[in-house]
């Protein structure tokens, strides 16, 4: 396999600048970046033009998610009572070592073998793969992305579309590779052909699954319902056929009505891919009854904090509304550019430099809300309105105050800031400073070199200033 | 042009932008003869430096608000309080509420700016109606729309408006106008191969066009996208760009004087 290593258990965030450098230069993953422009955003921008309440819809899906979360401990309440009142179990988890337990220890009571999986982000944030491994349990993702990406030995790079970074040659690559009985000469080479490979490796893991683990787009207090959607139907398979079905969520999943969850539903499937619905939508209200065809004879609910009510402590509660459509990642020329990987942990894009820092600590990832030009895009786009560069700024306070910056820059601000307080002092500098960088700029119009502005003139030309200043100017005319 | 109605008209104080005051005065003096033509009096207040941007968005909030408390100062005697930047007049409009959310005294003071502070562009429409452009311009032209002008002010249409007034100015625009150039204030030195990656984009886009001209309405982006034009020309790597490319800033254009050398170019 291509990697070995284990990303989720080595966040990369801290090294985010070297990251971006071997992004910026890897031609595959920059052609790959380039289809999420042609794809999500194009299908995205069409969706929302064609529905007329498009714009009321986010607003009330804004509110919606502002009031539950400004009650997030009654409506988990609620919802706890309604999943047990119809059979299933619900497990609160503190972080995510007590959330890897309480799975292990499901599967192990279970006497699980191997484990189906549906797309989850919070099985990515608690690394449950490599715990299940450890502990002799074989998990095996079934949304097509995530098995790439497993067969890959890589983490998602996009929180919807995971594996968007991979081409369709190195798939076949990765196919061929893992798929030891695959008859020689069979073609791989269209998309059609690698799906229906990956079918037909899948299908027996449906069926042999003793636990088939989901994530979990909304929990649905009013009716204790986990309902996830999926574009694949995979989600289906990994939650009906094996005998125990485990639901992973994080506190803040949690939707007060069924009324409520079709709102969301309208804003999610057009800002993640452009579709009104996804193909699949899955409502599971506890185990199987008397009266069901088919579906798992325990249910059970993990619901993770893993700081997210220091999150909601801590000025940061507006995060809280994300839907993970994924928008704010399509949209971001920041992670167009770099695309997931670079992000060094399992989110992400604007949602994810506002998340990662929040729940890994700021320590490990400073250069993440830092990385923006805050151009507002996200914001834009967002189906719940996060406000993201104000939260990215609520970060960028943090850094500074705690000094987690680089001094450069700091000590750059903090000479300008000297000036900039000073009109005076201001002015008298500025005037022989500008006369002196037009005349080294001489005939050209530009420098090619400013040591102390490496970063622009490495790449960039710089302008020449006129030559005086308009203060300067100013008051001579006036006279 | 005429400025008849100098004493009747608003009182407006110029705030002229750091970048505008060090680097492009004729900026300034391009956004003084439009105001003016447009009936404007215009003050620029000598005590003004910077908007506190840059402190502001590297979470230096001490110094952002000791700078805005001088701004605040310097200007909300005025009617209205105008930039040539979108950036700059987001800044006072949109964050410096913000910025003083938690300060008693300054709260009505910052908010009585920020309602009458405008972006240059969107000022001489929305506020002015201005319709009699006295311009002229031979040449095709693309705008840039600055992120923070765009989605923090909603300044789209004014620019275009003011524009469709040139005589012989030849809009076309181009697909990366509202994606963002990477300038970012100082995140264009902090994370510059992000930046120049940006850029890089942008400045394809453009090259699909078949524009002479660039304009737009902040000065950061368009050093940002000269400064990257001009060295792709050095590198010999512009092939699909028009050599003639110039960048400017609309109020130039507007104001009819364009005819001096245009950003990152040598006189003459």
């Amino acid at each position: 396999m291509p990697q070995s290593v284990n990303p989720m258990v080595e966040a990369t965030s801290i090294q985010f600048k070297s990251n971006v450098k071997k992004a910026l230069v890897d031609e595959q993953l920059q052609k790959a970046l380039g289809n999420i422009k042609i794809g999500f955003v194009l299908n995205r921008k069409i969706a929302s033009e064609r529905l007329e309440e498009f714009e009321a819809l986010r607003d009330r899906a804004r509110d919606i998610k502002t009031h539950t979360i400004a009650h997030l401990d009654a409506y988990l309440e609620i919802y706890q009572q309604n999943v047990e009142a119809s059979g299933g179990h619900v497990h609160w988890a503190q972080d995510d070592t007590e959330a890897r337990e309480i799975i292990l220890s499901i599967c192990q009571s279970a006497d699980a073998k191997t484990v189906t999986k549906g797309k989850s982000m919070i099985g990515e944030e608690i690394a449950i793969n490599e715990h299940l491994e450890e502990n002799g349990v074989e998990p095996i993702e079934t949304d097509l992305g995530e098995y790439i990406i497993q067969l890959r030995g890589e983490a998602p790079s996009h929180i919807i579309a995971p594996a968007c970074h991979v081409s369709k040659d190195q798939v076949a690559d990765a196919f061929r590779e893992t798929h030891t009985d695959l008859p020689e000469g069979r073609s791989l080479e269209e998309p059609d052909e690698l799906l229906a490979e990956a079918r037909a490796m899948l299908r027996d893991k449906f069926i042999n699954a003793d636990v088939g683990i989901t994530g979990a787009n909304f929990l649905i207090a009013e009716t204790g319902t986990s309902v996830i959607v999926t574009n694949e139907g995979n989600g289906d398979l990994t939650q009906t056929l094996p005998k125990v079905h485990i639901a992973l969520a994080s506190i803040e999943k949690v939707v007060p009505t069924l009324e409520d969850t079709t709102t969301l539903l309208r804003v999610l499937a057009r800002s993640a891919t452009g579709q009104e619905m996804s193909s699949y939508t899955t409502f599971s209200t506890g185990p199987r009854r008397a009266a069901d065809l088919d579906g798992p004879a325990e249910y059970h609910v993990v619901i993770l904090d893993n700081g997210r009510t220091d999150l909601l402590a801590g000025n940061f509660s507006e995060m809280l509304r994300c839907i993970r459509c994924g928008a704010c990642l399509n949209h971001c020329p920041v992670y167009n550019s770099i695309g997931g990987h670079a992000y060094g942990w399992v989110y992400p894009g604007p949602m994810g430099a506002v998340l990662t820092p929040g729940l890994m600590g700021l320590d490990e990832a400073a250069d993440l809300p830092q990385a923006s030009t805050l151009c507002g895009k996200c914001e834009e786009v967002c189906p719940v309105r996060i406000p993201l560069p104000s939260l990215l700024r609520r970060w960028r306070d943090q850094v500074y105050a705690r000094d987690l910056g680089d001094w450069q820059t700091k000590w750059a601000l903090k000479w300008w800031a000297v000036f900039a307080k000073r009109p005076a002092l201001y002015h008298f500098f500025a005037g022989p400073k500008m006369r002196m960088l037009a005349s080294w700029a001489k005939k050209q119009g530009h420098l090619k070199s400013i040591p102390s502005l490496k970063g622009w003139t490495n790449s960039r030309n710089f302008p020449a200033p006129q030559g005086k200043t308009f203060q300067q100017m100013w008051k001579e005319q006036k006279k | 042009m005429p400025n008849s109605s100098l004493n009747s008209g608003p009182k407006v104080g110029l705030f002229v932008t750091c970048l505008v005051d060090l680097m492009r005065p004729s900026i300034g003096f391009a956004a003084i003869k439009l105001l003016e033509h447009a009936g404007c009096h215009i003050s620029v207040p000598e005590s003004q430096t910077c908007c506190g941007q840059p402190a502001y968005n590297s979470g230096d909030t001490k110094n952002a608000k000791d700078i805005a408390r001088l701004v605040v100062d310097a200007f909300e005697e005025f009617d209205y309080v105008v930039a040539p930047s979108g950036s700059c007049a987001g800044m006072i409009k949109e964050h410096y509420p913000k910025l003083f959310a938690d300060d008693l005294d300054m709260t009505p003071r910052v908010y009585n700016l920020a309602q009458k502070t405008h972006e240059l562009t969107s000022f001489l429409i929305d506020v002015m109606n201005m319709q009699d452009l006295d311009a002229k311009l031979d040449q095709k032209i693309t705008y840039h729309d600055s992120c923070a002008g765009l989605r923090e002010l909603g300044v789209k249409t004014q620019p275009r408006q003011l524009l469709a007034q040139v005589e012989g100015a030849e809009l076309e625009e181009y697909e990366g106008a509202e994606t963002c150039c990477g300038f970012g204030g100082t995140f264009c030195v902090k994370y510059s191969d992000i930046s120049d990656h940006m850029v890089q984009k942008s400045v394809e886009a453009l090259a699909d066009t078949d524009a002479e001209l660039v304009l737009g309405g902040d000065l950061g982006c368009l050093m940002n996208i000269q400064g990257k034009l001009s060295r792709l020309k050095d590198e010999g790597k512009a092939t699909n760009l028009k050599a003639t490319l110039k960048v400017r800033h609309i109020a130039e254009v507007l104001a009819g004087m364009a005819d001096n050398a245009s950003i990152g170019e040598p006189d003459g």
